[in-house]
């Protein structure tokens, strides 16, 4: 079985696994790492969303042997530390707004979050209506209401 | 969003047909019992809501004695205990015999110790308990009925912890009870002396039992009960440490899931390559079960490959061939007629030219109620016991049917309850628990299973088929009759609610002891809270061969939806404005506070661009009552909105909603229930269906079936919390619903100029997906998401 090798939060980890194993399953049911979360499969409802390299990804549709041995995955458990403090901003944000209801997309739209914030910080400009509108992530909880305002509160403070 | 502030509380309309809490100051028989640190303990059957009926004139029978009160009274039998623990560590402690899934019940559970007990909210765990027989219908999650039975138990236990650590501190101390003062986990004397709970927790147990006699505060004296705070579990949630059943680790249980018909409810009649299936990367077992052929793995990539190339014969199952029309038909078969009219009624229609019928006929397609966590549970059965952990609403009904499925006696099963992402009804069931001890019986082994999202969406429950069909009779600007009938595919009560209706039926007010589950169901939680003279409301079912459940407010939002299109009918044709009229007709006080409240915030009646429009309901349920007042926007810049993967259609730009629940223990809960019921409601009226077509559903997936998502939300939403004198909590869990899905209802008809037949609206739209295969029944993940990062 070939050996496949990334970073993960911050450290090198290594596994045998078939190339065409989607990193989703790498994470959760190899390495233990459940904050990705599983809601389709097929990337549409973004519950897996992570970083690579610090942009959005969705595990759940990579081949883990497509990862380099440098590309640096970041879950939801690793976040807080990409920053100083306990918790990145997005997640106070989400603390004092009182985002979660059951709790189980919120992990993706956190990470979402993050990345929609540095994307437009790219683009040289702020976050529209219409990129809220943009968001993916499914919520069947309905959260969205709250969603919407921590992304504001969190992108002031990132 | 509305703030809750003590000022907006008191210019509030107060709650007028809700006496001041009666039993406020009764005194309370809790227990001490026995343990090596202090526990503390209250009858669950303290639940039970005062004699007194808070409804006056009661032509219905759900504003006597609804649903809440037959949940309440089905635990009164039991005598069973709830317990409360004190630590040395200073905390306290309580397994709570409900199940989280979003609600926030573990929030305002401990909210409610920590009143009691005098002790930070910081310092109560809360937890699941595990499925215990001896609580019979007392361990049922469901009909938002949490709060309203255990509020005040929970608080007795607390009370009886606080008076035991306030007399260990008296003998400690040396002074008299009444002296100390118990406050933030510590007990002061008036000398300056003080104690903490942690080191009076041991001096306070007792060796053999006690009762105790205590008196609960009185809610004037409240100070963290009604104050908003945030859940107990928001920071596991955004950190990722939150556990669901399929994060759990257990040694063994490896990844499983399980390859299905491409009929609905087809069974499998052999697995043609198991050969080939067992030489696959990763895979370990393969066993063929009555609902499909599972296979364990070492990732679930794995099952999926394997499930992709399995060879299956089946059994089709008993809608082969059937797509919505045929269920349609057989709805309208179905139907009863209306009720006749009373002679005078008939009387009237004929001899006097200016009355009027005005008649609504609804039809409501499958929905589906998948939550983002599929059905999954973790089985381990061995020879002679077996251990399950997974999100379960009935843990007893599912642990007795989980023995008698295995041929084990029930104390042989073990049912840990685990949190679970999202319910909307599905958990009452326990699909996933009972298919994966099949499973792990037939393996020997251990297993995770856990539904691909293509079975959770297309074999998992939904809320059934149903037609709403109203006749109200108006003469000289009255109502004189309100009729309605609702015909639907069976709705599945088969989880333990219906052991709860079996046992209490009997006693139940005269007339609903001899109907069946639904039809009490729906006379309990159903009523027109309008002056419409002689109303009726009727339910027949049919056809048993769907996946049902009561999703999310059960027959409510269809129900209701109907009745206020209905009304809107009725203000049109007697020319008066759709709010005034309801205004005019509304029988009970709270409703019109709430109405009030929306039309006033949400400025009912401004001026609206062409086809935009406003829409305003009323609903009345769980002991609650509450108004939506929203905009729709229906141009075609809306309309014409080309979304990938999804549906844009017209959207709702602004949601005001008042809510009355009686006593609220977390303002901020509530108030994050209702924004989630609003997107369920905006779902039901606007964008979410099933299409049964040839023998299956078609939705596999989020990219089909069509769940309110960020560009169909509201921008704008408002939600009001209603000040309440009421000493008795109400349902939250779905009371925002009904009402939204009304009033987005009665906002499209008037966008439009027509009252929509069906919902939701696009139903009968060109499908805006290809549809995924039936065989194999899961899609493969793609591989291409590093060339989508952002
Ligand atoms: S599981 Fe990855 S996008 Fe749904
Ligand atoms: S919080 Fe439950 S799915 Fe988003």
């Amino acid at each position: 079985m070939p050996r496949q090798t990334f970073v993960l939060n911050g450290k090198t980890v290594t596994l045998n696994v078939h190339d065409d194993v989607r990193v989703l399953w790498v994470l959760r049911d190899l390495l233990g790492v459940t904050g990705p979360k599983y809601g389709c499969g097929i990337n549409v409802c973004k519950a897996c969303t992570s970083h690579v390299n610090g942009r959005a990804f969705n595990p759940c549709s990579v081949r883990v042997g497509d990862l380099k041995k440098t590309d640096e995955v970041t879950t939801i458990e690793g976040l807080a530390d990409t920053v100083a403090g306990d918790l990145h901003p997005m997640q106070q944000a989400w603390l004092d707004r009182d985002v979660a209801q059951c709790g189980y997309c919120q992990p993706g739209q956190i990470m979402a979050a993050v990345a929609l914030v540095r994307k437009v910080r790219r683009e040289r400009r702020s976050i529209t209506d219409a990129d809220l509108d943009g968001i993916r992530n499914i919520c069947r909880c309905g959260t969205y209401t709250r969603i919407r305002e921590a992304i504001e509160q969190g992108a002031r403070r990132m | 969003m509305t703030e809750v502030t003590p000022r907006r509380w008191a210019t509030m309309p107060r709650d007028l047909d809700t006496a001041p809490a009666g039993i406020a100051r009764r005194s309370f028989l809790g227990y001490v019992v026995a343990g090596t640190t202090l526990v503390a303990a209250a009858d669950l059957g303290l639940g039970a809501p005062d004699a007194a009926a808070s409804a006056p004139g009661v032509p219905q029978p759900a504003e006597l004695y609804d649903l809440n009160d037959m949940l309440t009274e089905a635990a009164m039998p039991t005598a069973n205990l709830i317990t409360v623990t004190v630590h040395e560590d200073g905390t306290a402690s309580f397994a709570l015999p409900r199940m989280e899934v979003g609600q926030g019940i573990t929030t305002s559970t401990a909210m409610l110790i920590a009143e009691e007990l005098e002790l930070p909210v910081e310092k109560v765990r809360v937890t699941l308990a595990d499925a215990r027989p001896e609580l019979l219908f007392n361990q049922l999650t469901g009909g938002s009925n949490t709060t309203i039975s255990t509020y005040t138990p929970i608080r007795v236990a607390a009370a009886v912890a606080k008076s035991a650590l306030l007399e260990a501190a008296a003998i400690q101390l040396g002074d008299a009870v009444e002296t100390l003062r118990a406050k933030a986990g510590v007990i002061s004397a008036p000398g300056g002396a003080r104690l903490s709970y942690g080191e009076l927790a041991r001096a306070a147990a007792r060796r053999t039992p006690r009762a105790v006699q205590v008196q609960l505060k009185d809610p004037s004296a409240f100070r963290v009960v009604g104050v908003g705070r945030p859940r107990v579990d928001a920071r596991d949630a955004v950190t990722g440490r939150k556990k669901y059943a399929t994060d759990m680790q257990v040694k063994g249980a490896l990844p499983t899931m399980v390859c299905r018909a491409p009929t609905l409810n087809g069974t499998p009649k052999r697995l043609r390559n198991r050969k080939r299936i067992l030489a696959m990367p990763g895979v370990r077992n393969v066993a063929v079960v009555d609902t499909g052929v599972a296979v364990r793995a070492r990732t679930f990539g794995q099952c999926i490959d394997a499930i992709r190339a399995m060879k299956v014969d089946w059994e089709d199952g008993p809608v082969a061939g059937l797509s919505d029309a045929d269920i349609v038909d057989e709805l309208r078969a179905a139907e009863l007629p209306l009720p006749a009219l009373t002679d005078s009624l008939s009387d009237l229609l004929a001899d006097n030219p200016l009355a009027q019928t005005v008649e609504v006929d609804t039809l409501f397609y499958f929905r589906s109620n998948s939550a983002m966590d599929t059905n999954s549970a973790i089985a381990d059965v061995r020879p002679g016991r077996a251990t399950i952990w997974a999100g379960l609403k009935s843990p007893i009904t599912a642990q007795e049917r989980i023995a008698q499925e295995l041929g084990m006696s029930v104390d042989a099963v073990t049912v840990h309850v685990v949190q679970a992402g999202g319910s909307f009804g599905r958990r009452l069931f326990f699909d996933g628990a009972l298919e994966a001890a099949k499973i792990s019986q037939a393996m020997g082994k251990p297993v995770k299973l856990m539904w691909h999202r293509a079975d959770d969406a297309r074999v998992g429950r939904g809320h059934p088929m149903a037609t709403s069909r109203v006749r109200a009779v108006h003469a000289g600007g009255q109502v004189l009759a309100f009729q309605q009938t609702h015909t639907s595919v069976e709705t599945d009560f088969r989880h333990g609610l219906g052991e709860v209706i079996t046992a209490t039926a009997a006693s139940l007010p005269t007339g609903l002891g001899n109907l069946g589950f639904s039809e009490t169901v729906f006379e309990l939680t159903q009523e027109v809270p309008y002056d419409f003279g002689v109303i009726s409301q009727t339910l027949t079912e049919t056809d048993d061969r769907f996946n049902t459940g009561s999703m999310r407010n059960i027959y409510s939002p269809d129900v209701r939806a109907a009745g206020e299109l209905t009304v809107d009918e009725l203000a049109a044709a007697m020319g008066q404005d759709p709010y005034e009229f309801r205004r005019a007709n509304l029988r009970n006080a709270r409703v019109v506070a709430v109405l009030d409240a929306v039309a006033k915030a949400g400025r009912w009646g401004r001026a609206m661009p062409h086809g935009t429009a406003q829409g305003i309901a009323i609903h009345k349920e769980y002991k609650g009552c509450s108004a939506c007042l929203v905009e729709i926007d229906n141009r075609p810049r809306q309309t014409g909105r080309d979304i990938r993967d999804g549906v844009g259609g017209p959207r709702v730009t602004k949601v005001v909603f008042a809510i009355d629940v009686g006593l609220v223990v977390n303002p901020r809960g509530l108030e994050a229930q209702m924004q989630g019921g609003i997107n369920d409601g905006i779902a039901l009226a606007l964008t979410s269906s099933m299409h049964l077509r040839d023998g299956h559903f078609l939705e596999a997936s989020w990219d089909n079936y069509f769940y309110t998502r960020q560009w169909n939300t509201p921008p704008e939403v408002e939600v009001i919390v209603m000040p309440s004198e009421s000493g008795q909590p109400g349902g939250a869990g779905e009371a925002g619903v009904a009402a939204t899905f009304a009033a987005v209802a009665c906002a499209y008809a008037r966008a439009t100029g027509a009252t929509p037949a069906y919902f939701p609206v696009n139903h009968r739209d060109p499908l805006e997906f290809k549809p995924k295969p039936y065989v194999p029944p899961v899609p493969q993940s793609p591989t291409n998401g590093l060339k989508l990062t952002y």
